[in-house]
């Protein structure tokens, strides 16, 4: 093993940062805050790097191991952290992105109360990300786990006096704590049938198993379990229903927990757990076939859609999916590169979407957008480039991913391929929709002395919308700039190359490319590519040539039209199915029931119980003489009367 | 026989005695009437041949407790009790605990004891001998039971006096 | 001769009737009394075993019953002296200041 690289100290750092600007940062000016939180999270980017500078002198897998934790009989876990190719890809995309956006903050939140609770929170969030990224067992993972779900509730319920907020924030921990809960169950059965967590262990047991062919056997059982808890984490069907409401949450947290870090944590897990699915085909297949469905699925309700934030929040559980559908055919390394380009381009336009929705006063219904490109150049042009590198236009990023993965689900089955290019017209077609709406045509907005008072990002009426300070513009430009060239580390099967030895043979003959002629590759690019111009031309028509044609199609369509608008009612059903009952239920059995049923009424009735019987009792002490006589008679004679008895037998 | 007619007899009169004691509202009738109970007693003593003892009861018991107890009466000049609401407890509770337990003792002590007989006067009791007892075995008792009486002479004194009464010497309290 | 048992069940009713009367009797000094009925029944049953068992303890045990039952008469009769000069009654029923 080589010296230690002292791995804890990236994620410990934002944790310092954290605690300082939680305890203190009352009474610390803004400046102060801010310097806070961006030294100790650009410390740990710089410690990333530095990692990523002394990688090629390491043996990997590299572990370094720092406390003991549980030590019961056997099994043991430790605290310690683990360092291969795909954690260095997954931490310098965390460390790299979230500083980008740790830099935005500070401008975007500057007129916020509560900033210091702010970067405190985001520090914190940055400390579990970390730990769930470096872990070296399973269980320190779900500490990392936990602990973004936490962050992603206080953050999601920032503005925590808006009703909507907190209970965003709420639906968003009790969803992904459906999620855990068969995340644990996976552990447990990890745990009765390996003795351990540690990924070493867990996997060299796991690789001499034979596969699980048919059926349900342990392993897909174990399979099947973690991706409920990755549905639950990164919003896939059925558990999807919590990142459209997590929108509530500032701009800046809608970029990096709900669209590049926390919710890749689900695709992170299946991917560093491929050993488990490699042995269990049927779990893999019920992957691809979930983050199949959740693609085609989200881009759907993403056309209708008029929030501008709600737009990108769909599109990210769709390309979500898109990670799911590659881990489902076993290239694992497709499905992490394209979550790295999906960082950056998502990442950008969650951003701009911030900076457009500061520009115009806190407004976020696109219908009161249009024509902004003349009053915010900087941002319309990150913008523009975020929306052609998601859309899948060459040479940007999300086409060397997108790309990738259509191709490898095509090897494995047309049928997934076939979803996925339509899923990428639609993607093209809506995001196309949103950057007309918002930058093309007439500014629709309220009058320049208006209120912008739609969500609490309040600051209105300051004239014509205008563009944003340079601190929330060179985040955009750099993300912007990784958008371009992100893409291009895979040319040439490099990425793949790199990430190859994690993810082991399987992938390694996926890398050779064996499957698809070279012919049948460039078809397949040329048929994509031009599903995205598609989508483009479509969106150009009715939403600059024909503004007039979308209301007439969505009359047309009625129904269904209506259906999608609300989102297919899934959230209606699942109040009717599941969460009326369950709270109708603890309500009359267990509170009314149970708590003060039982409980409460045993210990009211002890009470009662002993005043009734000191109330009986009292009697014995009457002040009369008498009677006092007569009760020391009547025990006496029984005395006596026991005392024979007991000489009779 | 004789022994036993005696006996019977005797015994009449101090259950009669002491029924009639319960019976009578009067005090100085229950006095009297506790009177005659103690002397039958002595009797009984005399039948089962404690002199000594017989003697005692009718010198101390009878005749200085009991006059006690008429001198207080007299003093207080109690009258006939009234009827008043008594206790509860007592009327329903120990009353017939009371007159069950005696029951069930007579019962046992009659159909299941198996002790033996005694015989007129089988006791001899001689003085000399009761008091060797005492200044042997129960010297102890004995003088702790004087100092009981010592003790029980200055309680009564100090408890009955008068409140406001002046002191021997003179002095006012 | 007669069978202890007959000695100790006379004592048994003397003792009865004294316990009764200090239950339904509503003098203290009636109340007194029967407590000294209680305790020559008592002393009967003394001398019975004395002279079953031969022995003569039971005789010095009933000298000193006699002896407390002098003294306790003394003491008692103080305080219901005591009392009467309070309550100006001697119905035990309203010497009750302990009731609730």
């Amino acid at each position: 093993m080589t010296s230690s690289l002292h791995l804890w100290l990236i994620p410990v750092l934002p944790l310092i940062g954290a605690a300082i600007n939680g305890f203190f940062g009352r009474h610390f000016s803004r400046r102060t805050v801010a310097g806070v939180a961006l030294t100790f999270c650009g410390a740990a980017f710089l410690k990333a790097l530095f990692v990523a500078a002394q990688f090629s002198s390491l043996s990997l897998p590299h572990t370094e191991f720092l406390a003991h934790w549980i030590r019961s009989g056997d099994f043991l876990v430790n605290f310690e952290f683990y360092l291969d190719q795909l954690t260095l890809v997954m931490l310098l995309v965390v460390t790299g992105v979230g500083f980008l956006i740790h830099i935005y903050s500070v401008g975007y939140m500057w007129e916020e109360g509560g900033f210091y609770r702010f970067f405190s929170y985001l520090n914190l969030f940055m400390f579990f990300m970390l730990t769930l990224v470096l872990a070296g067992n399973y269980l320190q993972m779900f500490i990392g786990w936990e602990g973004v779900g936490l962050a992603s509730y206080l953050l999601i319920g920032f503005w925590f006096t808006k009703d909507s907020a907190a209970n965003a924030g709420k639906k968003a921990f009790i969803v992904n704590r459906i999620g855990d809960f068969g995340f644990l169950i996976a552990l447990f059965l990890m745990i009765k049938h390996f003795e351990s967590l540690d990924f070493g262990r867990v996997f060299s047991s796991v690789s001499p198993l034979p596969t699980e062919n048919a059926g349900f056997g342990l392993l897909t059982s174990i399979g099947l379990l973690l991706m409920v808890g990755a549905a639950g984490k990164s919003a896939q069907i059925p558990l999807y229903v919590w990142l459209p409401d997590a929108m509530e949450g500032p701009t800046p947290v809608s970029a990096l927990i709900h669209a590049a870090t926390m919710v890749t944590a689900g695709v992170y897990m299946v991917a560093r757990s491929h050993v488990i699915f490699d042995h269990a085909p049927n779990a893999l297949t019920v992957v691809a076939i979930v983050g199949t469905l959740t693609a085609l699925f989200a881009a759907t309700i993403g056309i209708a859609q008029t929030d501008i934030k709600k737009v990108l929040a769909y599109s990210t559980v769709s390309q979500l999916g898109y990670m799911f559908m590659a881990c489902g055919v076993a290239a694992y390394s497709a499905g992490i590169f394209h979550l790295m380009t999906h960082a950056f381009f998502k990442g950008l336009l969650f951003l701009a979407a911030g900076s457009v929705i500061h520009a115009v006063g806190g407004e976020q219904d696109m219908r009161k957008m249009g024509g902004l490109r003349q009053y915010i150049p900087w941002t319309f042009l990150t913008m523009t480039i975020a929306t052609f590198a998601i859309a899948g236009f060459p040479p940007l990023a999300g086409f060397f991913s997108k790309d990738e993965i259509l191709a490898r689900a095509y090897q494995a089955n047309p049928a997934y391929w076939f979803i996925g290019v339509t899923t990428a017209f639609i993607t093209s077609f809506y995001m196309f929709r949103l950057w007309f709406m918002t930058f093309f045509g007439d500014y629709r907005g309220a009058e320049p002395a208006g209120h912008g008072h739609s969500n609490a990002h309040g600051h209105g009426g300051h004239g014509d919308p205008h563009e944003s300070p340079m601190i929330m513009l060179v985040p955009l430009m750099i993300l912007a700039v990784l958008s371009i060239v992100g893409g291009w580390v895979g040319i040439g099967g490099r990425f793949e190359h790199f990430l190859g030895p994690v993810f082991g043979e399987r992938a390694a003959s996926e890398v050779a490319t064996g499957g698809l002629s070279q012919s049948t590759e460039i078809t397949l690019m040329m048929i994509s590519v031009g599903a995205a111009f598609l989508g483009f031309y479509l969106a150009y028509l009715l939403y600059h040539k024909r503004r007039d044609l979308p209301q007439k199609i969505a009359d047309a369509l009625g129904g269904f039209y209506q259906a999608v608008v609300h989102k297919y009612y899934v959230d209606e059903i699942y109040a009717t199915l599941f969460v009326k009952p369950l709270v109708d239920g603890s309500t009359r059995i267990l509170w009314h029931g149970v708590d003060q049923g039982v409980i409460d009424a045993a210990v009211n009735d002890t009470a009662d119980g002993a005043r009734h019987v000191s109330d009986a009792a009292r009697h014995m002490q009457s002040g009369n003489v008498r009677s006092y006589a007569g009760w020391i008679a009547a025990g006496g004679a029984l005395i006596i009367a026991y005392m024979i008895w007991m000489g009779i037998r | 026989m004789l022994h036993l007619v005696l006996f019977l007899v005797f015994g009449a009169i101090c259950v009669a005695g002491a029924i009639n004691l319960l019976a009578q509202t009067h005090p100085i009738s229950s006095a009297l009437s506790l009177v005659v109970v103690m002397a039958s007693l002595a009797v009984e003593y005399l039948l089962l041949g404690a002199e000594f003892v017989a003697a005692v009861q009718v010198i101390v018991y009878a005749g200085a407790v009991m006059v006690l107890f008429v001198f207080v009466i007299m003093l207080l000049n109690a009258g006939a009790e009234e009827r008043t609401k008594g206790s509860h407890v007592a009327l329903v509770l120990g009353v017939p605990g009371v007159l069950a337990g005696g029951l069930l003792v007579a019962w046992v002590l009659l159909k299941r004891s198996e002790t033996g007989r005694v015989a007129l006067g089988s006791l001899p009791g001689y003085p000399k001998t009761i008091g060797t007892l005492l200044f042997h075995e129960f010297l102890l008792p004995f003088e702790v039971t004087s100092i009981l009486v010592l003790i029980a002479i200055m309680g009564a004194v100090v408890l009955a006096s008068r409140p406001d009464a002046k002191t021997p010497s003179g002095k006012e309290s | 001769m007669v069978p202890v048992s007959y000695y100790l069940v006379l004592s048994g009713i003397l003792f009865a009737c004294g316990v009764v009367g200090f239950l339904i009797k509503r003098n203290i000094i009636t109340i007194f009394m029967s407590i000294e009925l209680m305790l020559n029944g008592v002393n009967l049953s003394f001398v019975a075993f004395a002279a079953h068992w031969q022995k003569f303890s039971g005789q010095v045990f009933v000298f000193f019953v006699m002896v407390v039952a002098a003294a306790e008469a003394a003491v008692g009769l103080a305080i219901i002296i005591a009392v009467f000069r309070t309550r100006e009654t001697l119905n035990v029923d309203q010497v009750n200041l302990l009731k609730l």
